[in-house]
């Protein structure tokens, strides 16, 4: 701890932390424009110039290490005069066209200059300008306006891990930019438009659409991938205008991905909005009494084993709870929320959970990361790999194909052998695992979703039980989710009952004519020509997959439209909240399955959403409690048999489009175009 | 004036051998085994005692420097770095040492390497130095191949390690901290302080970064004894120096001189005088562009030393004197100063890179006059905004001239301004 004097105040502070911080610790606000507490520090824009005494110069204090004894002085004439000249000379170059700039409202400049500026100015001379570059489909660029923090080339650098940012020129000539002018190819490139202190990078979807004063906000939890970040969704009327992130060090820190950020323009296209029944081939327009009046009809009569449900990824636990009491009630055994198929064992919540939590990763010290590339998986979680590799003392190692991940890995094979020889001690890297104090291991989707992936989850259990995995304090043994529902819904038991089929068995029964209804609650990641002459009813949002081939479609919510509730792949259970309400007839998909369990004569046991809630957490205590995930005792899952030598597959081809809302996203399309471009372009060092 | 038994650059001129043969011949590496069996701390010592300050500009007591240097090595290797980067307009003593005499650095290398610890030396050369890095690479070899640089240095025991590195040309990458980052390969933009570099330099390992003349007259120092270099010049600003009379004088030159010595003289005796006689003399800059600029009156009395200079708000710098006689524009001079400030500004600190343009353009004007009388304050102003709010020390190098300018020229600005606001009224009417 040092000991220092701010304003007169005395305050002691923690070794190591900077003048800066100790002054806000202080209470004392310090203007800052390059200084991020997630970079490393530039001390460049000069703006958070205080007085220290024996100093005869101001000290920018976001560069000083706090020293025993110092006394600081924020509020004298010389750092007021200091800040003011550092204002002026930002604005002399900076155009001033705030009533024009998409930063307007929410611009750090703007709020200081409005502190520390003059009103005036004595600047004579021409304003420079720059000309704009073209970062890719994300991200809109007036460098005119860039104040050269290098806050964005810090973060593309250090935290994206993605070189392509630098700057250019001396002096007053300094362009930030890309060298050779060319898109972004960072999964967390939006995240450059919130670090940007002014209006130089703004967010290109969102151009001109709003003015941070007249958006609704509201907090909630996104479902693009099974990190569940934290999300502020900004609306305004009934469309979703922005998704921005929310600090929270558990898990996104403070970034979250592109298509977490720019996929929700999805939110407005390939809406269902209205019931549709399938007549003469063609779906047609209906009422909801007129949709469940057909779905009643099919179903009168049948067998509960001649109807099955899938549930699919983006779902929130109430709607599943929903569909599982209601699939039980109809006496079907046919029920799965794993739509790709991965032999994920419900058995055990510590077999299909991320043990380590995504803040522990900054603890573990080995990983083994089996068929999964987690950059294209979970972009945020990634980035905490890359954190904790730039720290240090991390070593890493992959199984499955390989790919840029932004930190250095060692590639030990390609398929389950490798594995086998991890688990039976033969490989090296099983000696990395068991001298590790804190090692894990995470297993990816493409490890599961196979014809072996029981056995491959036998394999990695044997792994984490045999090289000190799993021990009292510490559970390196992790799943790493690409789908937002699925975690809730093997909580919540959505898998085959007794005697009841799988995925793959219920399409196969689709085919066979055995499985006569096929109930897809926003399941569009089968493929849905395998159903057969199946009479399919399609839950959810988006005019995809699934809709295009049921006979009856029910027109559900988005993730933006209800109150839900998610699990991440941690297990932590979080709820989103509601931003805008669902277009035309579309409803809360737990309602839809309570209204048409009434119209099937088998009326569920909820009325009220804090009914579904408490019927939640009967089915499962977790649900009870929402936030941190507890502890989940270790057991036996997943089951030995025979490996097969083909390689894994990632589960995951294309970043940006990965759900029905990144699908119908155009900025999502713009991103592809743009990706392929990247590639495509060939330079003469090309060959 | 200086006696010639008492000149450390006895080859300045390039008259003789700047080879190796040449440079035995002038008292180089005679015996270098001898001053290293010495010790570490005695030569340290020695260097205190000699008085020497650095001769790169700010003007640091080399001995105290060497001393920062951790006295074991925590596991990390020690670098010495020598500044080779000669771009201050108006200087050119470092090029001469490198080519006419560039035993005397590589020789003040492994001595100075040997004093801190550093068993390899990088020479940051300044890439439009092209001939003078042959040569400086060719003593180095020569070195080599005598034995005298290598795994046993002179027989020392010690093994030390030359490297010539050179830089591409530009004037900031001779700020130590920027050296230091484009020697690693980066960009040369100066890094903050602290962490000092006798800590975390170079590759994040203790460093000294010196100019070349310290390091070249170290040898001699050692060898002659830190009193007989005390004993040149005057108290706190000891020793010789190499001084660069450039400008309006009839024989400019590079020489060697006692520090202290009078402005005037040094003129007079070495540089054939101002041109058209002393009486012709209207401003001196006396250490390098961006020290301020004197006028005739203090240039009539003020001698050549640290402290001296400073007392008359100027300063020594790299001893580079400009002269300017009487047909000199003052404010035209100081205005094309301006404009190499901002064109060589890193573009890192906001003062210093919207501030250099700034004042280059309102100098701009002052030369035609097209300005407002109030424009000279908050030109000084805007000086001062930028003087010690930066990173290094470019952005209060930038205003020093201009603050040199108004304070002793600051009538000959008001009168064009006057001239030309009587010229427009006149049209007007």
């Amino acid at each position: 701890m040092a000991k220092l004097t701010i304003d007169g105040i005395e305050i002691e502070v923690p070794d190591g932390v900077t003048v800066l911080q100790a002054c806000e610790m202080a209470g004392r606000e310090i203007p800052r424009f390059c200084y991020h507490e997630r970079l490393s520090i530039a001390g460049n824009c000069r703006m958070c110039l205080v007085e220290m005494e024996k100093s005869p110069k101001p000290i920018a204090s976001c560069a000083m290490p706090v020293g025993n004894g110092m006394v600081i002085k924020t509020n004298t004439a010389m750092v007021q005069k200091a800040r003011q000249g550092v204002m002026e000379f930002l604005l002399i170059n900076h155009p001033l066209d705030c009533p024009i700039c998409d930063q307007g409202g929410e611009c750090d400049l703007q709020d200081q200059a409005m502190a520390f500026g003059f009103d005036r100015s004595r600047f004579l001379e021409m304003k420079r300008a720059v000309k704009d570059k073209d970062l890719g489909p994300l991200i809109e660029t007036h460098m005119t306006r860039c104040i050269h923090c290098t806050r964005c080339i810090r973060f593309a650098t250090e935290v994206a891990g993605v070189e392509e940012l630098g700057a250019t020129g001396r002096g007053e000539h300094m362009e930030v930019g890309t060298y050779v002018e060319r898109s972004l190819t960072s999964e967390l490139s939006g995240n450059l438009v919130d670090l940007c202190p002014v209006g130089a990078l703004t967010s290109k979807p969102y151009a001109f659409n709003a003015r941070p004063w007249e958006l609704n906000r509201i907090e909630s939890v996104d479902v693009m991938d099974a990190v569940g970040s934290s999300i502020r969704i900004d609306s305004r009327g009934g469309a979703v205008l922005r998704v921005l992130p929310v600090l929270n060090e558990d898990i996104n820190e403070e970034w979250i991905s592109d298509k977490t950020r720019h996929a929700c323009d999805g939110l407005r296209r390939q809406r269902l909005d209205r019931p549709y029944v399938r007549r003469d081939g063609r779906l047609v327009e209906t009422s909801w009494q007129d949709a469940f009046a057909a779905i009643a009809a099919r179903m009168k009569g049948l067998a509960g084993t001649r109807i099955a449900a899938i549930a699919g990824d983006l779902v929130d636990a109430e709607a599943m709870t929903a569909l599982r009491d209601l699939m039980s009630a109809l006496g079907s055994p046919h029920v799965d929320c794993r739509q790709d198929g991965a032999r994920l064992d419900p058995a055990c919540r510590a077999g299909y959970v991320f043990n380590t939590t995504i803040a522990g990763i900054e603890e573990a010290d080995a990983c083994l990361l089996v068929g999964t590339n987690p950059r294209r998986e979970a972009a945020i979680l990634n980035a905490r790999f890359r954190k904790r590799w730039l720290a240090g003392g991390f070593k890493i190692a992959l199984i499955g194909e390989p790919a840029d991940l932004t930190y250095k890995y060692e590639h030990l094979g390609a398929g389950p052998r490798t594995l086998a020889d991890i688990a039976a001690g033969r490989h090296g890297f099983a000696q990395t695992l068991r001298e590790a104090k804190r090692p894990m291991l995470v297993l990816g989707q493409g490890a599961l979703a196979r014809a072996d992936g029981a056995a491959v989850l036998a394999t990695a259990r044997r792994i984490a039980e045999g090289h000190g995995l799993v021990c009292d304090d510490w559970n390196g043994f992790n799943v790493l989710h690409t789908a937002a529902a699925r975690v809730a819904g093997l909580d919540l038991g959505l898998v085959p009952g007794a005697g009841g089929r799988d995925v793959a068995g219920i399409l196969a029964g689709a085919a066979s004519g055995e499985i006569e209804v096929v109930y897809l609650l926003g399941a569009d990641e089968i493929d849905t020509s395998r159903l057969g002459r199946a009479f399919v009813v399609y839950q959810g949002h988006h005019g995809d997959a699934g809709a295009h081939r049921a006979d009856v479609v029910l027109p559900g919510a988005a993730y933006t439209e209800k109150s839900g509730t998610w699990v991440n792949t941690e297990g932590r259970v979080q709820r989103g909240a509601q931003a805008t309400f669902p277009p035309g007839d579309a409803r809360e998909d737990w309602k839809i399955l309570r209204a048409l369990s009434g119209a099937l004569g088998r009326p569920l046991g909820f009325d009220t959403l804090d009914a579904v809630r408490a019927r939640m957490a009967a089915i499962n205590p977790v649900f009870a409690r929402l936030g941190a995930p507890a502890r989940n005792n270790w057991g036996a899952f997943g089951s030995d048999g025979p490996l097969e030598d083909a390689p894994f597959a990632g589960p995951i081809r294309t970043f940006h489009m990965t759900c029905p809302i990144s699908r119908a996203s155009e900025t999502m399309a713009r991103c592809i175009q743009a990706a392929a471009a990247e590639t495509r372009r060939a330079t003469g060092t090309h060959g | 004036m200086l006696s010639d038994k008492d000149r450390i650059f006895t080859n300045l001129y390039g008259q003789a051998d700047w080879g190796l043969a040449g440079a035995r011949a002038r008292g180089d590496w005679d015996n270098t085994k001898a001053i290293l069996e010495r010790g570490r701390d005695a030569i340290v010592e020695e260097m205190k005692n000699s008085g020497l300050r650095g001769r790169g500009g700010a003007g640091f007591p080399t001995g105290l420097k060497w001393s920062f240097m951790p006295k074991q090595s925590d596991g990390r290797p020690h670098y010495l770095v020598v500044n080779a980067d000669e771009g201050e307009p108006g200087t050119c003593k470092d090029r001469d040492i490198l080519r006419h005499d560039p035993h005397k650095l590589v020789e003040g290398c492994l001595i100075a390497g040997f004093a801190m610890g550093a068993h390899t030396a990088y020479i940051y050369i300044r890439g439009e130095f092209f001939r003078e890095a042959e040569n400086l690479q060719g003593a180095i070899d020569q070195a080599y191949a005598a034995g005298l640089l290598g795994p046993d240095a002179c027989g020392s025991g010690w093994a030390m390690d030359v490297y010539v590195h050179r830089g591409a040309g530009a004037y900031i990458c001779g700020e130590e901290m920027a050296l230091i980052e484009s020697l690693e390969g980066k960009k040369g933009m100066p890094r903050l302080k602290p962490p000092f570099p006798a800590n975390t330099g170079l590759y994040g390992c203790p460093t000294t970064v010196n100019n070349v003349e310290t390091i070249a007259v170290a040898p001699t120092i050692l060898r002659r004894g830190g009193a007989w270099f005390a004993g040149l010049g005057r108290n706190k600003n000891t020793g010789t120096k190499v001084f660069c009379i450039s400008g309006h004088v009839n024989h400019p030159c590079n020489v060697e001189e006692e520090m202290g010595i009078p402005l005037k003289d040094l003129i007079e005796k070495h540089a054939g005088g101002v041109r058209g006689g002393w009486d012709n003399l209207k401003a001196i800059i006396p250490g390098g562009s961006s020290v301020p600029i004197l006028p005739k009156s203090i240039c009539d009395t003020v001698l050549m030393d640290f402290d001296s200079l400073r007392a008359v708000k100027s300063g020594l710098g790299t001893a580079a004197v400009i002269v300017m006689d009487k047909s000199t524009d003052v404010v035209a001079a100081i205005a094309r100063l301006s404009r190499f400030y901002a064109h060589e500004s890193c573009g890192q600190c906001t003062p210093c890179r919207e501030g250099t343009g700034w004042m280059w353009r309102v100098m701009e004007r002052l030369v035609t006059g097209d300005a407002e009388i109030e424009e000279i304050d908050m030109l000084l102003e805007v000086g001062y905004q930028i003087e010690g709010h930066t990173i290094c020390a470019h952005g209060d190098a930038s205003a020093w001239p201009i603050q040199g300018l108004v304070r002793h020229f600051r009538h000959d600005i008001e009168e064009r301004i006057g001239r030309v606001k009587a010229a427009r009224a006149s049209r007007a009417a």
